[in-house]
């Protein structure tokens, strides 16, 4: 490798994908990428996310699947983008995963050239742009669709942003939902949130985890916490501190709970 | 036909060097120093946003002195080395010895090569882990490399501060009592820096994994006091 030095004419600025391509080593390079059939590989399912008191929530389930059946079980799908926002991905697993590393990378590299943190809708378009030069991988059946949302420094409150496959964002006023689970998901959630009664970060947690066992039990593509092997969704908060994982024995604890108290209502069914 | 006259090799380096030290030497200095949680850098500046002192990678900060210009491009040339290697590769794989070697063959091509040498004197940290140490390149206008294990101090009047830092400094110590050595060090015997006058960070394992942290406002006045 050599040191990477531009002149004032071609300086990529604060852009790491530009500088990627100035190097010759674009991650949308679409050389070598099948033109004909939809692809079979391994799809993320449910993502959910809302708001709460202190900022927002994000979670998702742990499936992966490849047509009908289960592909991994752990699967990670939430992640922290920087200190102050995360995001979510449901859709093709490994372009998804690549672009939240792509994703990652350019918050970073842009806050040390820069010197200061990009805005929270300057990330959002940010990640709108990678989306959209994803498009013709998207086109071949490797769509991505995340769910980005995080603490607003400026304006000190949560935000969250959906996007559709040609990288359009949308701002959402309380939450929003993807994957094949996500209708499920967002039945629960609806019925969960009160405008005037914001949830603390328990409760919430514990709204996040419902949701996500609704969709589990209506969609075959989202998995559910599974007790056997100790594998729960991952919750995830991004509040004034920052993001922050809700630890793991707490989901435990909540899935089982969610799951008794279940029991009762349609358990004939 | 005028002919050019002929000068010496040697003439030539030591006028290049001599110039690029005077323009090394307006500037003011900084020390990097390893201490017993970490390291610190800390620069005599007192500009609040054009820095001296930056972060490279999750392990690997930056110092300079000299041209601002001129720094600031390695600097960012650093940045975007580290990330593309950390994105291709992984985390674990960039260090601070492979970032020290581009810099010193770049800062040599430009001495030997360019009209006009580079003024500018670096410091490439590197916070150690697990069996790996903390690590100090310090690079020089002329593409000289050093690594030191202690502490490293560069700009104009390195000497001076040097022989004061040296009398005072210990490994062991800890971040309070090596920030007010560098400081005294820095300020020399006429002198007292006050915290705006100051550019402080450290790297250590409190931060998580990026482990480069500015020390600046209250709480550099409270680790000054």
């Amino acid at each position: 490798m050599t040191l990477p030095l531009f002149g004032p004419i071609n300086d990529p600025g604060p852009s790491f994908i530009q500088t990627l391509k100035q190097m010759g080593r674009s991650p949308f390079d679409l050389e070598g990428i099948v033109k004909a059939g939809l692809l079979d590989v391994p799809h993320g399912t449910t993502i959910v996310t809302f708001k709460y008191r202190d900022g927002v929530i994000m979670a998702g389930d742990r499936r992966a699947t490849e047509g009908n059946f289960i592909a991994h079980r752990r699967m990670e799908k939430v992640f922290a983008a920087d200190r102050f926002s995360a995001v979510a991905i449901a859709g093709a697993a490994g372009p998804a995963v690549e672009m939240v590393r792509l994703f990652q990378t350019q918050l970073e590299h842009y806050e040390k050239v820069e010197g200061v943190v990009l805005s929270l809708e300057g990330k959002a378009n940010q990640l709108g742009q990678m989306i959209r030069a994803n498009l013709p991988m998207a086109m071949q059946g490797l769509a991505v669709v995340p769910l980005f949302a995080g603490w607003d420094l400026i304006r000190e409150t949560g935000r969250i942003f959906a996007f559709d496959i040609t990288g359009g964002r949308y701002e959402e006023v309380a939450f929003q939902t993807t994957g094949s689970g996500g209708r499920d998901a967002k039945g629960v959630i609806k019925a969960g949130l009160m405008k005037d009664n914001p949830l603390g970060l328990d409760d919430a947690a514990r709204l996040a985890v419902s949701a996500l066992v609704e969709a589990a039990e209506e969609d075959s593509a989202t998995g559910g916490p599974d007790v056997g092997r100790g594998i729960y969704p991952i919750v995830a908060s991004v509040s004034a501190r920052g993001f922050e994982y809700v630890p793991e024995e707490t989901i435990a604890s909540i899935s089982s709970e969610v799951f008794s108290t279940r029991r009762g209502i349609g358990g004939g069914q | 036909m005028s002919m050019p006259y002929y000068v010496a090799p040697e003439q030539v380096m030591k006028d290049r060097a001599d110039y690029a030290r005077k323009g090394i030497a307006r500037g003011r200095s900084l020390i990097g120093a390893i201490y017993a949680g970490g390291i610190l850098l800390c620069a005599e500046n007192p500009s609040r946003s054009l820095h001296k002192i930056s972060e490279i990678y999750d392990r690997i900060a930056f110092a300079g002195v000299g041209k601002y210009n001129e720094f600031d491009q390695l600097r960012v040339a650093g940045v975007r080395h580290a990330d593309t290697k950390g994105y291709a590769y992984s985390r674990d794989d960039v260090d601070a010895r492979s970032l020290a070697n581009l810099y010193a063959s770049y800062l040599g091509q430009v001495f030997t090569h360019e009209m006009k040498p580079m003024e500018v004197e670096i410091v490439v940290a590197e916070l150690g882990r697990g069996s790996t140490p903390n690590q100090l390149f310090h690079i020089l206008y002329d593409g000289t490399v050093m690594d030191e294990d202690s502490y490293s101090i560069v700009g104009g009047d390195s000497d001076a501060i040097s022989s004061r830092f040296a009398s005072a400094y210990r490994k062991d110590m800890n971040l309070k009592e090596v920030l007010a050595a560098a400081v005294t060090a820095l300020a020399g015997p006429e002198r007292k820096l006050t915290s705006n006058e100051l550019e402080v960070a450290v790297m250590d394992d409190s931060n998580g994994r990026r482990t480069f942290r500015r020390i600046s406002g209250k709480p550099l006045e409270e680790l000054l006091g």
